[in-house]
Protein backbone atom coordinates (compact mmCIF):
# COMPACT_ATOMS: atom_id res chain seq x y z
CA UNK A 1 0.00 0.00 0.00
CA UNK A 2 1.07 3.37 -0.12
CA UNK A 3 3.17 5.39 2.03
CA UNK A 4 1.45 8.49 1.87
CA UNK A 5 -0.93 6.94 4.12
CA UNK A 6 -2.03 3.49 6.52
CA UNK A 7 -4.58 0.97 5.87
CA UNK A 8 -6.94 2.05 8.89
CA UNK A 9 -6.45 5.56 7.26
CA UNK A 10 -7.58 4.25 3.94
CA UNK A 11 -10.47 2.17 5.35
CA UNK A 12 -11.89 5.27 7.18
CA UNK A 13 -12.00 7.21 3.87
CA UNK A 14 -13.54 4.32 1.66
CA UNK A 15 -16.32 4.32 4.47
CA UNK A 16 -16.88 8.24 4.40
CA UNK A 17 -17.03 8.00 0.94
CA UNK A 18 -20.10 5.69 0.73
CA UNK A 19 -21.78 7.82 3.45
CA UNK A 20 -24.84 10.39 2.01
CA UNK A 21 -25.55 13.87 2.80
CA UNK A 22 -28.89 14.79 3.94
CA UNK A 23 -29.23 10.93 5.25
CA UNK A 24 -29.06 9.01 9.21
CA UNK A 25 -26.27 6.72 9.58
CA UNK A 26 -26.16 4.53 13.50
CA UNK A 27 -21.97 4.91 14.17
CA UNK A 28 -20.35 3.00 16.73
CA UNK A 29 -16.75 3.35 17.94
CA UNK A 30 -13.73 3.10 15.97
CA UNK A 31 -13.40 3.36 12.32
CA UNK A 32 -17.52 4.11 11.75
CA UNK A 33 -17.13 7.12 14.21
CA UNK A 34 -14.21 8.59 12.29
CA UNK A 35 -15.92 7.96 8.81
CA UNK A 36 -18.89 9.93 9.79
CA UNK A 37 -16.93 12.38 11.28
CA UNK A 38 -15.05 12.72 8.34
CA UNK A 39 -18.09 12.71 6.08
CA UNK A 40 -19.77 15.16 8.01
CA UNK A 41 -16.55 17.63 7.69
CA UNK A 42 -16.45 17.10 3.85
CA UNK A 43 -18.94 15.78 1.03
CA UNK A 44 -21.94 15.14 3.86
CA UNK A 45 -22.29 17.94 6.52
CA UNK A 46 -25.80 17.26 6.81
CA UNK A 47 -25.65 13.49 8.15
CA UNK A 48 -26.81 12.98 11.54
CA UNK A 49 -25.19 10.64 13.76
CA UNK A 50 -26.71 8.61 15.91
CA UNK A 51 -25.58 6.20 18.75
CA UNK A 52 -27.26 3.58 20.33
CA UNK A 53 -27.11 4.96 24.30
CA UNK A 54 -28.99 7.98 22.97
CA UNK A 55 -27.15 10.49 21.37
CA UNK A 56 -28.65 12.35 17.71
CA UNK A 57 -26.91 14.53 15.77
CA UNK A 58 -23.89 15.48 17.17
CA UNK A 59 -21.07 17.63 15.92
CA UNK A 60 -18.90 14.72 16.49
CA UNK A 61 -16.16 17.78 16.65
CA UNK A 62 -14.43 15.48 19.46
CA UNK A 63 -14.12 12.51 18.64
CA UNK A 64 -15.59 9.76 20.93
CA UNK A 65 -13.79 6.99 22.43
CA UNK A 66 -17.16 4.72 23.36
CA UNK A 67 -20.51 5.05 22.09
CA UNK A 68 -22.02 6.43 25.49
CA UNK A 69 -19.80 9.18 26.04
CA UNK A 70 -20.61 13.14 26.20
CA UNK A 71 -18.63 13.23 22.71
CA UNK A 72 -21.77 11.51 21.13
CA UNK A 73 -24.17 14.05 22.09
CA UNK A 74 -21.93 17.30 22.06
CA UNK A 75 -23.90 20.03 20.41
CA UNK A 76 -26.33 17.52 19.18
CA UNK A 77 -30.05 18.25 18.77
CA UNK A 78 -31.47 15.42 21.23
CA UNK A 79 -30.08 12.84 24.15
CA UNK A 80 -32.21 10.15 24.84
CA UNK A 81 -32.07 7.16 25.77
CA UNK A 82 -31.07 3.42 24.50
CA UNK A 83 -34.82 2.20 23.78
CA UNK A 84 -35.60 5.67 21.91
CA UNK A 85 -32.83 4.98 19.63
CA UNK A 86 -33.62 1.11 18.73
CA UNK A 87 -37.31 1.78 18.61
CA UNK A 88 -35.95 4.25 16.54
CA UNK A 89 -34.18 2.06 13.98
CA UNK A 90 -37.43 -0.53 14.42
CA UNK A 91 -39.46 2.16 12.87
CA UNK A 92 -36.98 2.39 9.91
CA UNK A 93 -35.76 5.69 10.16
CA UNK A 94 -32.04 4.77 10.04
CA UNK A 95 -30.70 4.32 6.73
CA UNK A 96 -27.16 3.27 7.24
CA UNK A 97 -25.09 0.92 9.81
CA UNK A 98 -21.97 0.22 10.72
CA UNK A 99 -20.75 -3.07 12.00
CA UNK A 100 -17.21 -4.78 12.66
CA UNK A 101 -16.58 -9.00 12.46
CA UNK A 102 -14.29 -11.54 13.96
CA UNK A 103 -15.77 -13.45 10.90
CA UNK A 104 -18.11 -12.95 7.95
CA UNK A 105 -19.58 -15.37 5.58
CA UNK A 106 -21.15 -15.15 1.95
CA UNK A 107 -24.38 -13.53 3.10
CA UNK A 108 -22.93 -10.78 5.61
CA UNK A 109 -24.12 -12.69 8.46
CA UNK A 110 -21.28 -11.85 11.09
CA UNK A 111 -19.70 -13.30 14.25
CA UNK A 112 -18.80 -11.55 17.49
CA UNK A 113 -19.87 -14.04 19.73
CA UNK A 114 -17.51 -16.90 20.01
CA UNK A 115 -15.04 -18.88 18.43
CA UNK A 116 -15.05 -22.66 18.36
CA UNK A 117 -18.42 -23.85 19.84
CA UNK A 118 -20.51 -21.69 22.53
CA UNK A 119 -20.33 -23.81 25.80
CA UNK A 120 -17.42 -23.59 26.70
CA UNK A 121 -16.13 -21.32 23.87
CA UNK A 122 -12.03 -21.51 22.63
CA UNK A 123 -12.50 -17.93 22.68
CA UNK A 124 -15.25 -15.82 24.05
CA UNK A 125 -15.55 -12.70 22.45
CA UNK A 126 -17.39 -9.26 23.66
CA UNK A 127 -20.61 -10.28 22.29
CA UNK A 128 -23.56 -8.86 20.78
CA UNK A 129 -23.56 -5.41 21.87
CA UNK A 130 -26.10 -3.39 19.03
CA UNK A 131 -24.59 -5.20 15.99
CA UNK A 132 -27.68 -7.42 16.09
CA UNK A 133 -29.98 -4.53 16.44
CA UNK A 134 -28.23 -2.64 13.66
CA UNK A 135 -28.13 -5.55 11.73
CA UNK A 136 -31.72 -6.34 11.87
CA UNK A 137 -33.05 -2.52 11.88
CA UNK A 138 -30.98 -0.74 9.56
CA UNK A 139 -31.94 -0.34 5.75
CA UNK A 140 -28.25 -0.76 4.76
CA UNK A 141 -25.15 -2.09 6.30
CA UNK A 142 -22.05 -0.92 6.30
CA UNK A 143 -19.49 -3.92 7.42
CA UNK A 144 -15.78 -2.79 7.98
CA UNK A 145 -13.19 -5.47 8.61
CA UNK A 146 -9.52 -4.24 8.86
CA UNK A 147 -7.53 -8.03 7.78
CA UNK A 148 -8.82 -9.32 4.81
CA UNK A 149 -8.03 -12.78 5.64
CA UNK A 150 -9.59 -16.91 5.32
CA UNK A 151 -9.78 -16.59 9.12
CA UNK A 152 -12.25 -13.73 9.12
CA UNK A 153 -13.97 -14.35 5.44
CA UNK A 154 -14.97 -17.93 6.35
CA UNK A 155 -17.65 -20.70 4.71
CA UNK A 156 -19.73 -20.81 8.13
CA UNK A 157 -19.60 -18.25 10.81
CA UNK A 158 -18.92 -20.34 14.23
CA UNK A 159 -22.13 -18.18 15.65
CA UNK A 160 -24.03 -16.17 13.89
CA UNK A 161 -24.26 -12.91 15.88
CA UNK A 162 -25.68 -10.64 13.84
CA UNK A 163 -27.95 -11.14 10.59
CA UNK A 164 -26.77 -10.64 6.99
CA UNK A 165 -29.20 -12.26 4.16
CA UNK A 166 -29.25 -15.81 5.97
CA UNK A 167 -29.00 -18.18 4.19
CA UNK A 168 -29.94 -16.85 1.03
CA UNK A 169 -32.37 -14.58 -0.86
CA UNK A 170 -35.66 -14.57 0.96
CA UNK A 171 -34.29 -15.95 4.59
CA UNK A 172 -34.14 -12.78 6.16
CA UNK A 173 -37.80 -11.59 5.27
CA UNK A 174 -39.13 -15.47 6.58
CA UNK A 175 -37.06 -15.03 9.76
CA UNK A 176 -39.24 -11.74 10.28
CA UNK A 177 -36.76 -9.50 9.99
CA UNK A 178 -38.28 -6.13 7.56
CA UNK A 179 -38.21 -6.62 4.43
CA UNK A 180 -35.34 -4.75 2.15
CA UNK A 181 -33.04 -4.19 4.65
CA UNK A 182 -29.59 -5.90 4.96
CA UNK A 183 -25.68 -6.05 4.22
CA UNK A 184 -24.70 -3.08 1.61
CA UNK A 185 -20.99 -2.96 1.35
CA UNK A 186 -18.17 -4.85 2.97
CA UNK A 187 -15.29 -2.52 3.28
CA UNK A 188 -11.75 -4.16 4.00
CA UNK A 189 -7.95 -3.29 3.58
CA UNK A 190 -7.76 -5.40 0.21
CA UNK A 191 -11.15 -4.75 -1.48
CA UNK A 192 -15.04 -3.57 -1.73
CA UNK A 193 -17.95 -5.66 -2.07
CA UNK A 194 -21.56 -5.82 -2.34
CA UNK A 195 -24.63 -8.53 -2.01
CA UNK A 196 -25.86 -9.63 -6.05
CA UNK A 197 -29.16 -8.67 -6.04
CA UNK A 198 -30.65 -11.97 -6.72
CA UNK A 199 -27.94 -14.18 -4.97
CA UNK A 200 -27.36 -11.84 -2.08
CA UNK A 201 -24.44 -13.17 -2.01
CA UNK A 202 -21.21 -11.38 -1.47
CA UNK A 203 -19.22 -9.58 -4.66
CA UNK A 204 -16.13 -7.86 -5.65
CA UNK A 205 -16.65 -4.83 -7.26
CA UNK A 206 -13.62 -2.82 -6.19
CA UNK A 207 -9.80 -2.91 -5.17
CA UNK A 208 -7.69 -1.36 -3.09
CA UNK A 209 -4.69 0.48 -4.97
CA UNK A 210 -2.30 -2.21 -5.43
CA UNK A 211 -4.38 -5.47 -5.03
CA UNK A 212 -5.15 -8.09 -7.13
CA UNK A 213 -8.12 -10.19 -8.11
CA UNK A 214 -6.48 -13.33 -6.97
CA UNK A 215 -5.04 -11.70 -4.12
CA UNK A 216 -8.71 -10.77 -2.75
CA UNK A 217 -9.98 -14.30 -3.86
CA UNK A 218 -6.65 -15.98 -2.25
CA UNK A 219 -7.74 -14.29 1.40
CA UNK A 220 -11.44 -15.20 1.09
CA UNK A 221 -12.90 -18.49 2.78
CA UNK A 222 -15.67 -19.08 0.10
CA UNK A 223 -16.70 -18.39 -3.26
CA UNK A 224 -16.94 -15.12 -3.91
CA UNK A 225 -18.61 -13.30 -6.77
CA UNK A 226 -16.94 -11.46 -8.99
CA UNK A 227 -18.91 -7.90 -10.75
CA UNK A 228 -18.07 -7.15 -14.70
CA UNK A 229 -16.68 -3.86 -14.07
CA UNK A 230 -14.03 -3.72 -10.56
CA UNK A 231 -13.21 -0.64 -10.55
CA UNK A 232 -9.75 0.40 -8.41
CA UNK A 233 -11.30 2.00 -5.12
CA UNK A 234 -9.96 5.98 -5.01
CA UNK A 235 -7.18 6.82 -2.93
CA UNK A 236 -7.54 9.21 0.04
CA UNK A 237 -6.77 12.75 -1.26
CA UNK A 238 -4.69 15.09 1.13
CA UNK A 239 -7.43 17.08 2.16
CA UNK A 240 -9.10 13.97 3.54
CA UNK A 241 -5.73 13.05 5.15
CA UNK A 242 -4.87 16.58 6.48
CA UNK A 243 -8.48 16.87 8.09
CA UNK A 244 -8.68 13.24 9.54
CA UNK A 245 -4.58 13.81 11.01
CA UNK A 246 -5.51 17.33 12.31
CA UNK A 247 -8.73 17.70 13.29
CA UNK A 248 -10.52 14.12 13.83
CA UNK A 249 -7.86 11.77 15.37
CA UNK A 250 -4.92 14.75 16.66
CA UNK A 251 -4.27 12.27 19.76
CA UNK A 252 -4.26 9.15 17.16
CA UNK A 253 -6.56 7.12 19.36
CA UNK A 254 -7.22 5.46 16.17
CA UNK A 255 -4.59 6.12 13.13
CA UNK B 1 -55.49 -7.90 5.49
CA UNK B 2 -56.34 -8.90 9.06
CA UNK B 3 -55.23 -12.26 10.11
CA UNK B 4 -57.39 -13.71 12.90
CA UNK B 5 -55.26 -16.05 15.11
CA UNK B 6 -57.33 -17.68 18.28
CA UNK B 7 -53.90 -18.64 20.17
CA UNK B 8 -50.39 -17.49 19.93
CA UNK B 9 -48.19 -19.97 17.91
CA UNK B 10 -44.68 -20.57 19.31
CA UNK B 11 -42.59 -21.10 16.67
CA UNK B 12 -39.34 -21.36 18.07
CA UNK B 13 -37.89 -21.26 21.50
CA UNK B 14 -34.01 -20.09 22.61
CA UNK B 15 -32.24 -22.67 24.26
CA UNK B 16 -30.48 -20.18 26.63
CA UNK B 17 -31.60 -20.57 30.54
CA UNK B 18 -33.80 -18.34 32.11
CA UNK B 19 -31.51 -17.33 35.14
CA UNK B 20 -34.74 -15.06 36.17
CA UNK B 21 -38.08 -15.97 34.69
CA UNK B 22 -40.45 -13.12 34.82
CA UNK B 23 -43.41 -12.59 37.77
CA UNK B 24 -45.20 -9.36 37.33
CA UNK B 25 -47.70 -10.83 40.39
CA UNK B 26 -44.89 -11.23 42.22
CA UNK B 27 -43.53 -8.07 42.16
CA UNK B 28 -46.72 -6.29 42.40
CA UNK B 29 -47.08 -7.58 45.56
CA UNK B 30 -43.75 -6.86 46.58
CA UNK B 31 -43.51 -3.25 45.68
CA UNK B 32 -47.28 -3.14 47.36
CA UNK B 33 -45.83 -4.41 50.78
CA UNK B 34 -42.31 -2.81 50.84
CA UNK B 35 -42.08 0.36 48.70
CA UNK B 36 -42.92 3.32 50.94
CA UNK B 37 -44.35 6.76 49.57
CA UNK B 38 -43.48 8.63 52.35
CA UNK B 39 -40.85 11.50 52.04
CA UNK B 40 -38.35 10.16 54.50
CA UNK B 41 -34.78 10.35 54.09
CA UNK B 42 -32.36 7.75 52.52
CA UNK B 43 -29.19 9.17 52.99
CA UNK B 44 -27.04 6.64 54.06
CA UNK B 45 -23.18 5.42 53.16
CA UNK B 46 -21.88 2.84 50.46
CA UNK B 47 -21.56 0.49 52.88
CA UNK B 48 -24.59 0.41 54.17
CA UNK B 49 -26.70 0.71 51.50
CA UNK B 50 -24.80 -2.99 50.28
CA UNK B 51 -24.84 -4.20 53.81
CA UNK B 52 -28.97 -3.68 53.98
CA UNK B 53 -29.91 -3.95 50.39
CA UNK B 54 -27.86 -6.24 48.92
CA UNK B 55 -27.83 -10.36 48.97
CA UNK B 56 -26.27 -13.39 48.07
CA UNK B 57 -27.24 -14.67 44.89
CA UNK B 58 -29.21 -11.72 43.88
CA UNK B 59 -30.02 -11.00 40.44
CA UNK B 60 -28.31 -7.51 39.97
CA UNK B 61 -28.31 -4.43 37.35
CA UNK B 62 -25.91 -1.42 36.52
CA UNK B 63 -26.21 1.50 34.67
CA UNK B 64 -24.81 2.86 31.99
CA UNK B 65 -21.93 1.54 31.65
CA UNK B 66 -18.21 1.43 33.12
CA UNK B 67 -16.33 3.87 31.26
CA UNK B 68 -19.70 6.07 31.70
CA UNK B 69 -21.58 7.15 34.04
CA UNK B 70 -21.64 4.09 35.94
CA UNK B 71 -22.24 3.22 39.56
CA UNK B 72 -18.41 2.32 40.42
CA UNK B 73 -18.00 3.54 43.96
CA UNK B 74 -21.27 1.13 44.72
CA UNK B 75 -19.36 -1.67 42.65
CA UNK B 76 -16.57 -1.04 44.72
CA UNK B 77 -18.46 -1.39 48.11
CA UNK B 78 -20.42 -4.81 46.53
CA UNK B 79 -17.02 -6.47 46.00
CA UNK B 80 -15.43 -5.38 48.91
CA UNK B 81 -18.75 -6.76 50.91
CA UNK B 82 -17.98 -10.21 48.81
CA UNK B 83 -21.73 -10.32 47.51
CA UNK B 84 -21.53 -14.00 45.85
CA UNK B 85 -23.30 -15.80 43.39
CA UNK B 86 -24.62 -12.80 41.92
CA UNK B 87 -26.25 -12.85 38.69
CA UNK B 88 -25.85 -10.36 36.00
CA UNK B 89 -26.81 -8.61 33.16
CA UNK B 90 -23.89 -7.86 30.80
CA UNK B 91 -24.01 -4.83 29.62
CA UNK B 92 -20.84 -3.03 30.27
CA UNK B 93 -17.19 -3.09 30.64
CA UNK B 94 -14.89 -2.16 33.84
CA UNK B 95 -17.68 -2.44 36.44
CA UNK B 96 -18.23 -6.24 35.27
CA UNK B 97 -14.91 -6.94 34.16
CA UNK B 98 -14.38 -6.14 38.64
CA UNK B 99 -17.27 -8.35 39.37
CA UNK B 100 -16.03 -11.29 37.46
CA UNK B 101 -12.50 -10.70 38.38
CA UNK B 102 -13.65 -11.07 42.29
CA UNK B 103 -15.34 -14.05 41.29
CA UNK B 104 -19.01 -12.92 42.39
CA UNK B 105 -20.51 -13.40 39.35
CA UNK B 106 -22.61 -17.03 38.33
CA UNK B 107 -24.58 -16.30 35.64
CA UNK B 108 -24.59 -13.52 32.83
CA UNK B 109 -27.35 -12.36 30.54
CA UNK B 110 -24.64 -10.85 28.22
CA UNK B 111 -24.74 -8.69 25.58
CA UNK B 112 -21.57 -6.66 24.87
CA UNK B 113 -18.87 -7.09 27.87
CA UNK B 114 -15.27 -4.94 25.75
CA UNK B 115 -13.59 -2.25 25.63
CA UNK B 116 -14.37 -1.08 22.70
CA UNK B 117 -11.36 1.05 21.12
CA UNK B 118 -9.00 -1.21 23.49
CA UNK B 119 -10.35 -4.61 22.92
CA UNK B 120 -11.44 -7.95 23.97
CA UNK B 121 -11.94 -8.33 27.97
CA UNK B 122 -9.49 -11.23 28.89
CA UNK B 123 -11.04 -11.12 32.55
CA UNK B 124 -14.54 -12.03 30.50
CA UNK B 125 -12.18 -14.81 29.00
CA UNK B 126 -11.20 -16.18 31.72
CA UNK B 127 -14.57 -16.28 33.32
CA UNK B 128 -16.05 -17.71 30.51
CA UNK B 129 -13.47 -19.93 28.69
CA UNK B 130 -13.01 -21.92 31.89
CA UNK B 131 -16.79 -22.84 32.63
CA UNK B 132 -17.30 -21.13 35.33
CA UNK B 133 -19.87 -18.40 34.50
CA UNK B 134 -22.99 -19.09 32.62
CA UNK B 135 -23.52 -17.63 29.78
CA UNK B 136 -27.19 -16.48 28.28
CA UNK B 137 -27.30 -14.05 24.97
CA UNK B 138 -29.10 -10.93 24.16
CA UNK B 139 -28.95 -7.65 22.12
CA UNK B 140 -28.43 -4.36 23.51
CA UNK B 141 -31.85 -3.18 22.43
CA UNK B 142 -32.93 -6.83 24.00
CA UNK B 143 -31.67 -6.26 27.71
CA UNK B 144 -33.12 -2.91 27.64
CA UNK B 145 -36.16 -3.86 26.11
CA UNK B 146 -36.03 -6.33 28.84
CA UNK B 147 -36.14 -3.84 31.66
CA UNK B 148 -38.57 -1.53 29.49
CA UNK B 149 -41.04 -5.03 29.77
CA UNK B 150 -40.77 -4.96 33.42
CA UNK B 151 -41.08 -1.78 33.88
CA UNK B 152 -44.29 -1.52 32.30
CA UNK B 153 -44.74 -4.84 34.78
CA UNK B 154 -46.06 -7.47 32.27
CA UNK B 155 -44.11 -10.77 31.64
CA UNK B 156 -42.83 -9.79 27.94
CA UNK B 157 -42.35 -7.37 25.17
CA UNK B 158 -42.83 -8.53 21.57
CA UNK B 159 -39.25 -7.10 19.35
CA UNK B 160 -37.59 -7.57 15.81
CA UNK B 161 -33.93 -8.09 17.14
CA UNK B 162 -32.77 -11.58 17.15
CA UNK B 163 -34.33 -13.38 14.59
CA UNK B 164 -33.16 -15.53 12.34
CA UNK B 165 -29.82 -15.89 14.69
CA UNK B 166 -27.97 -17.84 17.08
CA UNK B 167 -27.57 -14.58 19.74
CA UNK B 168 -31.54 -16.31 19.21
CA UNK B 169 -30.60 -19.85 20.05
CA UNK B 170 -28.76 -19.24 22.94
CA UNK B 171 -30.97 -16.67 24.62
CA UNK B 172 -34.05 -17.61 26.64
CA UNK B 173 -36.83 -15.42 23.86
CA UNK B 174 -39.38 -17.37 21.93
CA UNK B 175 -40.42 -16.57 18.20
CA UNK B 176 -43.94 -16.70 17.84
CA UNK B 177 -46.72 -15.92 15.09
CA UNK B 178 -47.43 -12.08 15.27
CA UNK B 179 -51.58 -12.45 15.95
CA UNK B 180 -52.28 -9.37 13.62
CA UNK B 181 -49.36 -9.43 11.04
CA UNK B 182 -48.89 -13.66 10.75
CA UNK B 183 -45.39 -12.48 10.61
CA UNK B 184 -42.52 -13.97 13.09
CA UNK B 185 -41.90 -11.96 16.01
CA UNK B 186 -39.55 -12.45 18.91
CA UNK B 187 -40.81 -12.44 22.56
CA UNK B 188 -38.44 -10.92 25.13
CA UNK B 189 -38.86 -12.06 28.51
CA UNK B 190 -39.15 -9.33 30.79
CA UNK B 191 -36.34 -8.85 33.54
CA UNK B 192 -37.27 -8.13 36.78
CA UNK B 193 -34.46 -7.20 39.00
CA UNK B 194 -33.24 -7.49 42.66
CA UNK B 195 -31.42 -4.70 43.00
CA UNK B 196 -30.72 -2.00 40.55
CA UNK B 197 -27.80 0.64 40.75
CA UNK B 198 -27.51 4.01 39.09
CA UNK B 199 -24.83 6.83 39.68
CA UNK B 200 -26.85 10.12 38.82
CA UNK B 201 -25.87 13.77 38.64
CA UNK B 202 -28.22 15.05 41.35
CA UNK B 203 -30.51 13.57 44.05
CA UNK B 204 -32.16 15.26 46.49
CA UNK B 205 -32.23 13.04 49.83
CA UNK B 206 -35.30 11.37 49.09
CA UNK B 207 -34.16 9.96 45.92
CA UNK B 208 -35.28 11.90 43.27
CA UNK B 209 -32.25 11.87 40.83
CA UNK B 210 -31.89 13.98 37.63
CA UNK B 211 -29.38 12.75 34.98
CA UNK B 212 -27.91 15.53 32.75
CA UNK B 213 -26.81 14.17 29.05
CA UNK B 214 -28.18 10.91 27.56
CA UNK B 215 -30.35 8.68 29.96
CA UNK B 216 -29.21 5.53 28.71
CA UNK B 217 -31.15 2.87 30.30
CA UNK B 218 -31.91 4.64 33.40
CA UNK B 219 -35.32 5.31 32.72
CA UNK B 220 -36.51 1.62 32.62
CA UNK B 221 -34.17 -0.16 34.78
CA UNK B 222 -34.86 2.01 38.03
CA UNK B 223 -38.42 1.09 37.18
CA UNK B 224 -37.51 -2.91 36.52
CA UNK B 225 -35.83 -3.00 40.45
CA UNK B 226 -37.70 -4.17 43.80
CA UNK B 227 -34.62 -2.33 45.39
CA UNK B 228 -33.02 0.77 43.76
CA UNK B 229 -29.47 2.11 45.10
CA UNK B 230 -29.36 5.49 44.08
CA UNK B 231 -25.57 6.91 43.91
CA UNK B 232 -25.21 10.77 43.73
CA UNK B 233 -22.52 13.37 42.74
CA UNK B 234 -24.83 16.04 44.24
CA UNK B 235 -27.40 16.34 46.83
CA UNK B 236 -29.98 19.14 46.15
CA UNK B 237 -32.87 20.18 47.80
CA UNK B 238 -36.56 18.76 47.67
CA UNK B 239 -37.51 22.35 47.14
CA UNK B 240 -34.98 22.60 43.69
CA UNK B 241 -36.73 19.47 42.58
CA UNK B 242 -40.09 21.27 42.97
CA UNK B 243 -39.18 24.28 40.99
CA UNK B 244 -37.94 21.37 37.48
CA UNK B 245 -40.24 18.45 38.23
CA UNK B 246 -39.62 18.14 34.15
CA UNK B 247 -36.35 17.22 34.64
CA UNK B 248 -36.77 14.28 37.74
CA UNK B 249 -35.85 10.78 35.96
CA UNK B 250 -36.09 8.91 38.62
CA UNK B 251 -39.10 9.39 41.09
CA UNK B 252 -38.14 9.17 45.18
CA UNK B 253 -40.78 5.93 45.52
CA UNK B 254 -38.06 3.93 43.67
CA UNK B 255 -35.64 4.26 45.66
CA UNK B 256 -34.32 2.69 48.76
CA UNK B 257 -30.96 4.30 49.19
CA UNK B 258 -29.13 7.49 48.48
CA UNK B 259 -25.52 7.45 48.63
CA UNK B 260 -23.84 10.56 47.95
CA UNK B 261 -20.86 10.06 45.80
CA UNK B 262 -18.76 12.67 43.92
CA UNK B 263 -16.17 11.51 41.38
CA UNK B 264 -18.71 8.14 41.88
CA UNK B 265 -18.20 7.28 38.52
CA UNK B 266 -14.07 7.40 38.04
CA UNK B 267 -11.89 5.88 36.31
CA UNK B 268 -15.53 6.73 34.13
CA UNK B 269 -16.53 9.38 32.84
CA UNK B 270 -19.81 12.23 34.52
CA UNK B 271 -20.59 14.26 31.57
CA UNK B 272 -20.03 18.23 32.34
CA UNK B 273 -18.45 17.54 35.54
CA UNK B 274 -15.32 15.05 34.87
CA UNK B 275 -13.76 13.24 31.50
CA UNK B 276 -12.96 9.35 31.70
CA UNK B 277 -9.19 8.77 33.58
CA UNK B 278 -7.67 7.33 30.30
CA UNK B 279 -3.91 6.60 32.03
CA UNK B 280 -6.02 4.41 34.88
CA UNK B 281 -8.41 2.92 32.28
CA UNK B 282 -5.38 1.69 30.21
CA UNK B 283 -2.95 0.87 33.07
CA UNK B 284 -6.61 -1.36 34.01
CA UNK B 285 -7.05 -3.04 30.14
CA UNK B 286 -3.44 -3.61 29.94
CA UNK B 287 -2.86 -5.42 34.03
CA UNK B 288 -6.26 -7.39 33.19
CA UNK B 289 -4.16 -9.52 30.40
CA UNK B 290 -2.87 -11.31 33.52
CA UNK B 291 -4.91 -12.82 36.47
CA UNK B 292 -2.07 -11.92 39.28
CA UNK B 293 -2.14 -8.04 38.20
CA UNK B 294 -5.91 -7.73 37.92
CA UNK B 295 -5.70 -9.49 41.50
CA UNK B 296 -2.96 -6.46 42.68
CA UNK B 297 -5.19 -3.97 41.07
CA UNK B 298 -8.30 -5.01 43.15
CA UNK B 299 -6.06 -5.25 46.35
CA UNK B 300 -5.07 -1.99 45.87
CA UNK B 301 -8.00 -0.18 44.32
CA UNK B 302 -10.61 -2.01 45.94
CA UNK B 303 -9.92 -4.09 48.74
CA UNK B 304 -7.39 -1.40 49.96
CA UNK B 305 -9.44 1.19 50.17
CA UNK B 306 -12.40 1.09 53.46
CA UNK B 307 -14.88 3.72 51.67
CA UNK B 308 -15.11 5.76 48.59
CA UNK B 309 -14.01 8.68 50.10
CA UNK B 310 -10.33 6.60 50.60
CA UNK B 311 -10.42 5.76 46.97
CA UNK B 312 -10.69 9.33 46.44
CA UNK B 313 -7.84 10.02 48.29
CA UNK B 314 -5.98 7.40 46.42
CA UNK B 315 -6.74 8.53 43.47
CA UNK B 316 -5.47 12.05 44.26
CA UNK B 317 -7.59 15.81 44.21
CA UNK B 318 -5.58 17.55 41.72
CA UNK B 319 -5.59 14.34 39.12
CA UNK B 320 -9.77 14.69 39.42
CA UNK B 321 -9.56 18.20 39.24
CA UNK B 322 -7.46 18.38 35.90
CA UNK B 323 -10.47 15.61 34.97
CA UNK B 324 -12.82 17.98 34.95
CA UNK B 325 -10.93 20.71 33.21
CA UNK B 326 -10.73 17.97 30.64
CA UNK B 327 -14.88 17.42 30.64
CA UNK B 328 -16.50 18.94 27.82
CA UNK B 329 -19.23 21.62 28.14
CA UNK B 330 -22.12 22.20 26.70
Amino acid sequence: MNTKYNEVEFLICLAASLMEDGTTAFVGTGIPMLAAALAKKTHAPNLVAVFEFGGTGASLENLPLAVGDSRTFHRAVAASGICDIMETAQRGFIEYGFLGAAQIDMYGNINTTVIGNYWPPKVRLPGSGGANDVGSHCWKNIIIIRQHDTKRFVPKVDFLTTPGYLYGPGTREKAGLPPNTGPYRVVTNLALMDFEPHSKRMRLIGLNPGVTVEQVLANTGFDLLLADNIVINSEPTEEQLRILRKEIDPEHYYI
Amino acid sequence: MFLEVSYMEILESGTGELFHPPDPDGFREWVHKHKNTRLVSKIMSEQEAIARFVQDGDYIGTELYGTVRAPMSLIRELIRQGKKHLKVAGQGVHELDLLLAADLVDCLDITYIGWELYGISSILRRAVESGRVKTAEWSNAAISWRFKAAAMGVSFIPVRSMLGTDTFKYSAAKIAKDPWTGKPVCLLPALYLDVGLIHVHQADEYGNCRIEGISGFAVELARASKKLIISAEEIISNEEIRRYPERTIIPYYLVDAVVPAKYGSHPGEMCYRYWRDEEHLLQFYRDSADPEKTRAYLNRWVYGCSSHDEYIKLVGIERLKKLEMEIGGR
